[in-house]
């Protein structure tokens, strides 16, 4: 079956905030301003940069900063001609008082992140990011976890409070095909015209392009995706691909598809310190559902305890721990290997 | 001379939502000094009112006018309500002469954790108890901070969904903000970051808290210095099980040694679960429970103090007379 509707939405590149996972929080100025001129040159509308975990990620918990955010959101501003420069914050994580240095760093689109049933928690973020004049979005993370219906009624918390496009994302790569299209068709349904609907995809289960365009058909009008899929876990949905194929499929995005290559193979793929894999690990993830940035805290926690990161994933995943809690690896990891030395 | 028995202080609890009523509940069944006379709220229909009054507590939705109005007026109130109402109600207080604790993230008064701080603060009208994470980590970075100087201190709480009211919810900001500062005005950190996270899983997980601490990298290496570390970690939470029978280690602290990344410095991680006496909330509610322990126990001491200098007033007039 071949459709022959016309689509058209627009891509985001994240490359420089959920990149920054798979960089464990190393990129320099140097990269920042490159990677916006390649993507700047392809026509790519909205750039976003942050630490991984958003503003005021940089910690024990989630990994320092080799460079201050602060720093490559304004080498970001700076190097942008026509792209909008974005920052992602998580409340609980970062604040009011973080949305206002990026800001006044010059970033003009604020995307509020949640775990996708506590969308009340960012209601005061939306409306300062508002007064600010910024653009909005909204992340509803590890959208697996909740039932379409649920998940409509948590956007219109978020659009309520000033969010202007609220997105299913797959943190964890768990979506597979029509689990996204229900969600985005229960978004579309409860926003109607109040707010557009996004999606957000990752590549545990390779899944991210295929799940796009499920997501773009049931209504999605803003799509994700990282230059060679540079990101959390197995990686996100590759840019270069999402626009190769949409145009393919007639999905218009007014990205340049020669340069959406030329930029990942060019000028990310020289950078990269540790190309994104699907491998046991972060399959893993996809199917227990897994939180994508946990994976190389994973990893680091298995070489230093001696046990499988699978076998951790495996057990967060089995205790519904959310996005945030990268804490809880090193106690699953110390307990793991407790109960392999008594047995 | 035989022993004569103090009366109880007595106390007024303003807020009749979960907080307030749980501590209801923590100064009746565990306090040693302290007798609830008052349950003020604003909601007739509140179930906390209800509870207090089949309990033979006298209760008003008549708020804080109400209460300065009475003809005896309580030793101790303790505000539930919010950040806002304090501050307009702790005038009011201090006016009246009443001991305020405060569990609201309004810091009228100076921050408290009572197993770190309480003696050396003077007579106060008024003390905050900071936030249920403060209460659960700024012992611990204060055990680190008596052996070592922690540059940094970090931690993360995970509470259960269920667990967080509209409060909480509406100003996530302040709760990182007021408990980031504590680290480093309690724990005695250099500088403290806080993190916050709900999670909705079902069974809801009870609190948890991480603590990091940047030490320095001799400390962060097997030896003496890290011994006494365990040793000060050790006491601060049996301190801590003293009031929350819940409160415990998940697993041994881990040290890592120093990074180029952490300044050169090494680290310790502290994995504590808190889980509740069950007063009001479930066991899962730690969060709950933590703090309204705290201040029970602070006024519990607080009131020890006040009978002490009663004595002590009692036994100076005996000896001129």
């Amino acid at each position: 079956m071949t459709t022959t509707a016309e689509f058209s939405v627009r891509l985001t590149d994240t490359t420089l905030r959920d990149g920054s996972h798979a960089m464990s929080h190393k990129f320099t100025e140097q990269h920042v301003r490159s990677i916006v001129r390649a993507l700047d040159d392809a026509k790519v509308e909205v750039i976003e940069v942050t630490h991984g975990d958003g503003l005021g990620g940089s910690s024990f918990n989630y990994g320092f900063s080799l460079t201050p955010e602060l720093d490559l959101v304004r080498a970001a501003v700076d190097e942008a001609r026509n792209a909008k420069i974005a920052v992602l914050m998580l409340p609980g994580l970062g604040t009011i008082h973080d949305l206002n240095q990026a800001h006044d760093a010059g970033a003009s689109l604020a995307r509020i992140a949640t775990h996708c049933t506590e969308a009340d928690v960012s209601i005061q973020h939306f409306q300062h990011a508002r007064k600010l004049g910024m653009e909005t979005v909204g992340f509803l993370m590890l959208a697996h976890r909740t039932t379409p219906e649920n998940l409509a009624k948590q956007a219109r918390i978020m659009a309520d409070a000033g969010c202007q496009c609220v997105y299913v994302v797959d943190s964890a790569g768990a979506l597979i095909l029509e689990d996204v299209s229900d969600r985005v068709e229960a978004l579309v349904s409860e926003l109607g015209t109040d707010a557009q609907v996004g999606f957000h995809g990752h590549q545990n289960m390779s899944f991210g392009v295929a799940n796009s365009v499920f997501a773009v058909r049931a209504g999605a009008k803003q799509i994700d995706g990282t230059l060679m899929a540079l990101g959390a876990g197995a990686g996100n949905s590759p840019t270069e691909v999402l626009a190769a194929s949409f145009e393919r499929l007639n999905i218009h995005t007014g990205v340049d598809v020669q340069g959406a290559m030329a930029a990942a193979e060019d000028t990310v793929k020289p950078i990269i310190t540790r190309m994104p894999v699907m491998d046991r690990a972060s399959i893993m993830q996809g199917y227990a559902g897994v939180y994508s940035s946990f994976l190389i805290h994973a990893e680091r926690a298995a070489e230093r305890y001696g046990v499988p990161a699978y076998r951790i994933l495996e057990e967060i995943g089995k205790a519904g721990y959310v996005g945030g809690q990268e804490d809880m690896i090193v106690d699953v990891a110390v307990t793991l290997a407790a109960a392999n030395k008594a047995t | 001379m035989p022993e004569t028995t103090t009366p109880k202080r007595t106390a007024a609890i303003v807020g009749s939502g979960n907080i307030g009523t749980d501590l209801m509940f923590k100064i009746m069944r565990r306090s040693e000094h302290l007798e609830v006379k008052y349950m003020i709220g604003v909601d007739p229909a509140s179930d906390g009112l209800a509870r207090a009054a089949r309990l033979g507590i006298t209760t008003s939705a008549g708020g804080v006018d109400w209460l300065l109005a009475q003809d005896e007026l309580p030793d101790f109130v303790f505000e539930c309500t919010s950040a806002k109402a304090h501050a307009v109600n702790a005038p009011r207080y201090k006016a009246a002469g009443i001991h305020a604790i405060d569990l609201t993230p309004a810091a009228v008064g100076p921050y408290l954790c009572p197993v770190v701080n309480l003696d050396s603060l003077e007579d106060v009208l008024n003390v905050n108890m900071i936030t249920c994470a403060g209460q659960a980590t700024t012992p611990l970075v204060a055990a680190v901070s008596s052996v070592v100087p922690v540059s940094y201190a970090e931690i993360v709480a995970s509470i259960a969904s269920k667990s967080a009211g509209p409060g909480t919810r509406a100003n996530v900001d302040e709760f990182t903000e007021t408990t980031s500062r504590a680290l480093e005005v309690v724990g005695g950190a250099k500088r403290g970051k806080a993190i916050i996270i709900i999670n909705p899983v079902e069974p809801p997980m009870i609190m948890r808290n991480t603590v990091y601490c940047a030490i320095p990298a001799k400390a962060a290496e097997p030896g003496a210095l890290q011994d006494k570390i365990r040793a000060a970690i050790a006491a601060a939470v049996a301190s801590i099980q003293d009031y929350v029978p819940g409160y415990a280690l998940r697993v041994e602290p881990q040290f890592d040694t120093a990074r180029e990344d952490w300044d050169g410095n090494g680290r310790v991680g502290i994995w504590v679960q808190v889980r509740g006496a069950a007063d009001y909330l479930p066991e899962y509610a730690g969060n709950l429970d933590i703090i309204t322990a705290a201040a029970t126990r602070t006024a519990d001491l607080l009131a020890e103090r006040m009978n002490a200098n009663t004595r002590n007033d009692a036994a100076t007039v005996g000896a001129h007379s």
